[in-house]
């Protein structure tokens, strides 16, 4: 008999249940599958009302990001053959309600990453005529990586300050904010600290590190909250010396 | 069919589940011990104020055996609050030297070398 993997999934239908429960499925072993492949076939041969997000099965789209065996991961990027001879256990992401199955309420982070404003913000009124804001490659070296984000999630399913507090606006949108920070094109950083300094930003965060930890892109977002928080303290350093300047 | 989203609760015993959750949570743990040392510190202070009769039974205090299990214990939970803050700082400080990137590990170990050399003024100024 060829050999064959056992998944426990853990299964929310409102429409069913008030809870969700486990659901074991067995599936082909194969290879080169990974977690992704093994819901497919669930999906296409076994059980068709699963539900679980996914696209682009290659870490790019950020859509099938789920709990495997208690780490937050990518389904896609996850391989059977790491977790040979055990049961996979695959639930939702954590620290998000759970919408149905496998599919996690994502509204809450959508309105987090609009709120740092994450695009360039500039104080300079550029006519189209005088062509590109040009940057230099160190210019751009000083905040690439924390363009690599995916919108994933996985971050905030490691956090354990997201599970805490459900206002703290968390590491992927606080490490966006970053990025548009350290571009030399951007002047948005102090219309971005009334978000980013308040509150649920920055201080909210106790740097466990297990954001960077999960990142699938190595976006390293904790890096990036801890670079704003000594940022910011300057700052705060920097107005409170002027102000007594001014007595 | 409306919907009805399903909100999972955190459980209290979360951190102990994962050593990435546990290791956090003992370096969170230290700042008790770093808070309490703190506060014998200034006890310490207020004694010597209170004259030499004072001072002496609180250097008595800290000889005896309970005293120094506590400052064991103490000197332990510090060690380890420095190690994970020093393995921190290359996130929290990233250096470049003519554009490119300080390695973590030179960065971790001058925060060694710098605890090292501290370290060795205070002995020599104890005049160990």
């Amino acid at each position: 008999m060829s050999e064959e993997v056992k998944l426990e999934i853990l299964r929310y239908q409102p429409e069913l249940a008030n809870e969700p429960h486990l659901q074991s499925y067995t599936v082909p072993y194969h290879e080169d599958w990974v977690v992704l492949d093994a819901l497919n076939h669930i999906k296409d041969h076994v059980d068709a009302t699963l539900s679980y997000r996914w696209s682009c099965h290659m870490a790019i789209c950020g859509s099938c990001g789920m709990m495997i065996n208690g780490e937050p991961k990518l389904a896609c990027h996850a391989f059977l053959r790491d977790y040979r001879h055990r049961t996979i256990r695959i639930e939702p992401l954590e620290h998000f309600p759970i919408e149905r199955d496998l599919v996690i309420v994502m509204d809450g982070f959508m309105d987090k990453l609009a709120s740092v404003r994450p695009y360039l913000i500039t104080n300079q009124k550029r006519q189209l005529g005088e062509g590109e804001n040009l940057q230099t490659p160190l210019q751009l070296m000083a905040f690439k990586q924390y363009t690599l984000c995916i919108n994933c999630m996985l971050c905030y399913a490691a956090c354990p300050q997201c599970g805490l507090n459900e206002e703290f606006v968390g590491p992927a949108a606080l490490a966006l904010a970053h990025r548009y920070n350290l571009d030399s094109r951007d002047h948005g950083k102090d219309e971005r600290a009334d978000v980013v300094a308040s509150d649920s930003g920055i201080w909210e965060c106790t740097f466990a590190g297990a954001c960077s930890d999960v990142c699938p892109k190595h976006v390293d977002p904790a890096a990036a909250i801890q670079q704003t928080k000594l940022s910011a303290s300057l700052d705060w350093f920097k107005s409170w010396l002027r102000l007594g300047a001014y007595r | 069919m409306s919907r009805r989203p399903y909100v999972r609760p955190m459980k209290p015993s979360w951190w102990l589940g994962q050593r990435r959750y546990l290791l956090y949570m003992i370096r969170e743990l230290t700042s008790l011990f770093i808070g309490l040392y703190c506060a014998l510190m200034v006890v310490g202070i207020f004694r010597l104020g209170q004259g030499k009769a004072a001072w002496d039974s609180f250097l008595a205090a800290l000889s005896s055996p309970p005293g120094i299990v506590f400052q064991l214990i103490c000197l332990a939970f510090a060690i380890y609050h420095s190690m994970t803050w020093f393995d921190l700082t290359p996130k929290t400080m990233p250096l470049r030297l003519k554009g490119e990137p300080v390695p973590p590990k030179t960065i971790v170990a001058f925060h060694y070398g710098a605890w090292a050399l501290v370290s060795l003024i205070v002995l020599i100024a104890a005049g160990i």
